[in-house]
């Protein structure tokens, strides 16, 4: 029986290179938090190529690059994002979402490259990421190019990235003064579980009105779904209940999800209201309502 | 109560085995290996019911590493009997199919053929070149559903025992039992007040941390060495022997560690097929089984629905109660429906009962005891509807209870008259408890419920050996799962005066020590105890022997005191006091070594009732409970090492949580689970909840020289009620349904406001 061939490359080039040699064999190791299990479970063939991305510098750095804008590498760890100085004020939310990834031990190694890339519907750390417009850099054969976090997953499992493409880095934009995030995740349990639902808020505030919003919903649909009418009821109100409800309302109308182990539909449809509604609350409170 | 005082019964020394087990010494079931083993897999049937028309072994056996392969044909046919497996009975027919199917498969994952090779990975690509041909047979997962007529048949030949007259056709119902006192119609026309509820309730699984493991060595001149992490490796060489036709005492069985059973390690699953494999192949065999596989074939404890109607005078006096309890047997017959029906209205002095039981089998595993077979499921509709009626009659829910409490005296449903027992003084310590005089925290509802356990005894035997230099090993044959250990030594350093350090002790394996019944039953502290403090007694006859000849005098003139003979007065004559190990030093000139042995049917064992206090809040929007607060009081008899007793009782009650509140099978449209695992069988996370608080009543068994009852299984009767009646005093709405999982309390919620409204 062939065994299972490992690699660290140092540079994005070998990386890309290793994974085309691969020819469809290769895989991607950031944190493993995934991927080791799968491979234990027997998802993971012999014969299978694992290029770790760990010891490539541009995929485990964070920058921050001012006025709230920050980049930081598609391996770098939760808890390495936890730890930086200027993270956590900037965005409270997008950081929130990711350290709800497992447990401790977890967040020493899971990475929100692999979360994306492990391609979740209910993937904690993408509805924030979404929420926050996080570009993501990406690479392959052909070269460089930048896109939308949301348009990265395709379904479950499934991403729309090119054969031998690595997600490199997120860029998350530069916001005006008043704006914050928050994410909230339903599960049944506190912790060691899969979202039933998760809902990620972007907002800025100014004089008590909301001037602009992003929301997103997770565990609801195939992928995770950036709810632009969520958004649009928002702005331009004070966040009165009204405007919450309808909010709450545009969430739930595009809400697709399945019953299943974790949620019926009737719930989860609930429950992306609720949250929306709560996620909103907070994100709001940490903008400091201006 | 006046209180014995004792030097070590009633402390809390470390346990002889707590060293190994923190430091990963103590060894499991999967930690022991042979030179040369094989290792053992199973194959599993993909469908929920089905006729096995052929078995096609021959490209498995041709695999280069394949050293044997078994099916149903390998295993002798078994007669149609009856014997006790730990709480419950099995029979030796249905076992022999449960441990490899023959006719049909009656659950997915039922095992088919098993094979043995030399490593895993062979193992696997041999079982995947087994061919099975089936037919596939319409399947029935629901217990309501497996009753009606025109349900799929699991047996041909289940003919519903108990209903007169004898039922001319087959059906899913194994079994109807009947349990009457008084007259149930008379007394509900004396009630002022009736309640009448339905409820339901899911299997969910034991949940030990350590799946089925065993080694098996079947030599060449027929002897069989087995290691198995079992609750009773004495039944594992019951089942072998018969299930296999081999000599009882041709098979030693040694019980490793064991990482959890709670009723689940009672009955045999892979050791049968570890012997045979053996024997086939003539190496010794592996078999450990993944999560998954314990999660499908192994467990778990019935779902049920329960049907409950009390009625009562306007004062609280319950006058009559009745209630029907139908629970999943799963594959095959044999659910503990039986202490269902018992237990369902122990904790109650009430003139008129009737309890209706009925044993169904549908398309699951079989199911195996958990905690207290069958008695949080009928607890969970009694308590509830209790509760409702202290709500309709606005009466505190513990005075409502200690009205009608059971008490010495007290004749059962099913027949016994209670000897002393605790539940007034649970009810009033639980009443007097800062917990219970403390206002719920704002946003906090409270919720108490009771429960009860009859505890056995049955079959211990033990052994006590004092070593040349006076220490002591004392030997007894139950696996140790609650910290036994520690308590038996308590009790011999108690009898013996000595200090506990001295007492070392141990499990022997089947052919060391003579037979004890299972670790189960809570039977444990109070049987194996006693035949541990009777052995030590003999010890202690055979002290006060050497001594008198050391001195001369006759035994009668020889008492026994803190560690010491002693002439018994002055008459005897002026001896200085001989030790323990003065006594053992001398032992090979006064007649050899000197132990003590003891073996009995323990009878007398102590009832247990359990009383609990939860604080919770309901998310309303999410339907998501929050344990705020939460207190277990029980009567133990006595606490031989009350750390363990609290840790039975904190483990018992988060057990019953979970049960409340998220666990459960989910079955797909094929039969088949669809939650084989812990993400999806949502057992309580640390993080779920608050320490749970204990208090322990004692009102010793008069029956046990230290007044042991048993500990293990009350404390997981109470906690489904408790939860689901804190949830309806903050919510005003009643569950009827396990679990009570945010969809369903959410749905429940909804459902209710509008009509909440209109109100
Ligand atoms: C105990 C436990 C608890 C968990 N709890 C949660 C939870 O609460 N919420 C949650 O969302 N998830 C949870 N997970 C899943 C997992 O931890 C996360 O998805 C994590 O973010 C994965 O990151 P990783 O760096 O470990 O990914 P890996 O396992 O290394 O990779 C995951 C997948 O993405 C691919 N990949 C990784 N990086 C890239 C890249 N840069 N470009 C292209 N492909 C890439 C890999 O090939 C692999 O297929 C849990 C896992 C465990 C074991």
């Amino acid at each position: 029986m062939n065994g299972i061939e490992y690699s660290a490359p140092r540079t994005i080039d070998e990386a890309v290179g290793a994974l085309v040699a691969a020819k469809g064999a290769g895989r991607i190791l950031a944190g493993g938090t995934d991927l080791l299990v799968q491979m234990r479970a027997g998802f993971v063939k012999p014969g299978s190529i694992i290029v770790d991305i760990k010891k490539i510098a541009e995929m485990t750095t964070i920058e921050d690059k001012g006025g709230g804008s920050f980049k930081f590498g598609a391996a770098v760890s939760g808890m390495q994002l936890h730890d930086h100085p200027t993270f956590k004020k900037a965005w409270p939310g997008v950081l929130e979402a990711i350290n709800l990834i497992g447990s401790k031990q977890i967040q020493g190694r899971a990475s929100a490259g692999g979360n994306l890339c492990n391609a979740s519907p209910a993937a904690d750390s993408v509805p924030a990421l979404v929420a926050a417009g996080a570009i993501v850099t990406v690479q392959g054969p052909k070269g460089r190019r930048e896109v939308a976090v949301e348009k990265i997953p395709a379904g479950p499992g499934r991403m729309t990235l090119e054969p031998g493409e690595i997600v490199v880095s997120f860029t998350l934009p530069a916001r005006p003064a008043g704006s914050s995030d928050a994410y909230l995740r339903l599960i049944p349990r506190t912790e060691m579980d899969i979202a039933v639902v998760g809902c990620g808020v972007n907002l800025t505030m100014k004089g008590g009105t909301c001037t602009a919003a992003r929301v997103s919903l997770g565990a609801v649909a195939p992928t995770v779904l950036l709810v632009e009418a969520a958004g649009k009821a928002l702005v331009g109100s004070k966040l009165d209940a009204e405007a919450l409800e309808a909010a709450a309302a545009a969430c739930r109308a595009v809400c697709k999800p399945i019953d299943d182990k974790r949620g019926t539909i009737v719930y989860r449809t609930k429950i992306a209201g609720v949250l929306c509604k709560r996620a909103t609350t907070i994100a709001a409170q940490r903008a400091g309502k201006k | 109560m006046s209180k014995q005082k004792y030097k070590w019964v009633g402390t809390r020394p470390d346990r002889p085995d707590g060293a190994d087990k923190v430091t990963g010494r103590a060894r499991f079931g999967a930690d022991f290996n042979m030179p040369g083993q094989l290792i053992g897999k199973v194959l599993r049937s993909p469908h929920a019911h089905a006729r096995i028309k052929s078995i096609d072994t021959s490209a498995a056996e041709k695999l280069p590493g394949v050293k044997a392969v078994v099916t149903s044909k390998d295993f002798p046919e078994q007669p149609n009997l009856v014997v006790p497996a730990g709480e419950m009975q099995v029979n030796l027919r249905d076992i022999t199919r449960n441990v490899m199917a023959r006719e049909k498969v009656l659950y997915e994952s039922h095992p088919v053929a098993a094979v043995a090779a030399t490593t895993d990975s062979i193992a696997s690509a041999a079982l995947a070149l087994i061919k099975v041909e089936y037919e596939v047979l319409p399947h029935v997962i629901d217990v309501a559903e497996a009753m009606k007529d025109g349900a799929p048949l699991l047996h041909d030949h289940l003919i519903t025992e108990g209903v007169k007259p004898v039922p001319t056709k087959a059906s899913n119902i194994a079994k109807r039992i009947d349990n009457l006192k008084g007259d149930i119609d008379a007394g509900f026309k004396q009630a002022e007040i009736v309640v009448e509820r339905d409820y339901t309730t899911q299997p969910v699984h034991q949940g030990y941390i350590e799946p089925h493991a065993c080694l098996a060595s079947m030599a060449e001149d027929g002897q069989v060495q087995l290691w198995s992490t079992t609750q009773g490796h004495f039944q594992v060489r019951g089942f072998c022997s018969r299930l296999l036709n081999i000599e009882t005492s041709q098979i030693r069985v040694t019980p490793t560690e064991i990482g959890g059973g709670f009723g689940g390690k009672t009955v045999v699953y892979l050791e049968p097929v570890a012997v045979i494999l053996s024997k086939k192949s003539g190496k010794p065999v592996k078999m450990v089984m993944s999560r998954d596989e314990v999660f499908r074939a192994s467990g778990p404890a019935p779902g049920g629905t329960v049907h409950v109607k009390i009625g009562a005078k306007k004062d609280g006096t319950i006058v009559a109660a009745e209630c029907t309890i139908a629970l999943q047997a799963g594959a095959f017959p044999g659910s503990p429906v039986a202490p269902a029906c018992w237990t369902s209205f122990a904790c109650y002095d009430i003139p008129n009962i009737k309890v209706v039981g009925y044993d169904v089998v549908s398309n699951r595993p079989k199911v195996a005891a958990y905690r207290a077979p069958g008695a949080p499921i009928s607890a969970w509709g009694v308590e509830s509807t209790v509760d409702i009626l202290a709500q309709e009659l606005r009466m505190d829910p513990i005075d409502l209870r200690l009205k009608n409490a059971a008490k010495k005296g007290t004749k059962t449903s099913y027949g016994p008259v209670f000897d002393t027992i605790g539940f007034v003084e649970t009810l009033q310590a639980a009443k007097n408890s800062a917990h219970y005089k403390s206002k719920p925290k704002p946003g906090m509802a409270r919720g108490v419920a009771a429960g009860f356990w009859f505890n056995v005894g049955a079959d211990s035997s033990a052994a006590a050996h004092v070593a040349e230099d006076g220490t002591v090993t004392v030997i007894s044959g139950n696996p140790d799962i609650g910290g036994s250990r520690a308590s038996l030594a308590l009790m011999a350093a108690e009898e013996l005066g000595v200090d506990y350090s001295k007492v070392r002790p141990v499990i022997a394996d089947t052919s060391s020590i003579g037979f004890n019944f299972v670790t189960g039953g809570s039977r444990v502290t109070f049987a194996t105890g006693l035949a541990v403090v009777n052995s030590v007694r003999d010890m202690v006859r055979e002290l006060k022997v050497r001594a008198a000849k050391t001195w001369g005098v006759d035994p009668e003139g020889v008492i026994w005191e803190n560690g010491c003979a002693k002439p018994a007065g002055s008459n005897v004559g002026e001896f200085e006091p001989l030790s323990l190990a003065q006594l053992a030093a001398t032992a090979g000139k006064t007649g050899g070594p000197i132990n003590g042995h003891n073996q009995l049917n323990a009878q007398g064992a102590g009832p247990g009732f359990g009383v609990h206090i939860v604080d919770l809040a309901v998310d309303r929007d999410t339907g998501i409970v929050e344990i705020g607060r939460y207190t277990a009081l029980q009567d133990v008899g006595t606490a031989i090492h009350p750390s363990y007793v609290e840790g039975q009782m904190q483990g018992g009650a988060v057990q019953g949580i979970g049960w409340a509140l998220n666990e459960e099978y989910i079955y797909n449209a094929k039969g088949k689970l669809d939650n084989a695992g812990f993400l999806d069988y949502r057992m309580p996370v640390a993080s779920d909840l608050p320490m749970i608080e204990t208090i322990i009543v004692e009102v010793p068994n008069p029956h046990h020289p230290y007044g042991v009852r048993g500990v293990g299984e009350v404390p997981i009767v109470p906690p489904l009620a408790t939860v689901g009646n804190a949830i309806a005093r903050a919510t005003g709405v009643r569950m009827t349904e396990l679990p009570m999982s945010p969809p369903r309390v959410s749905a429940a919620l909804d459902e209710a406001t509008p009509r909440m409204a209109a109100e």
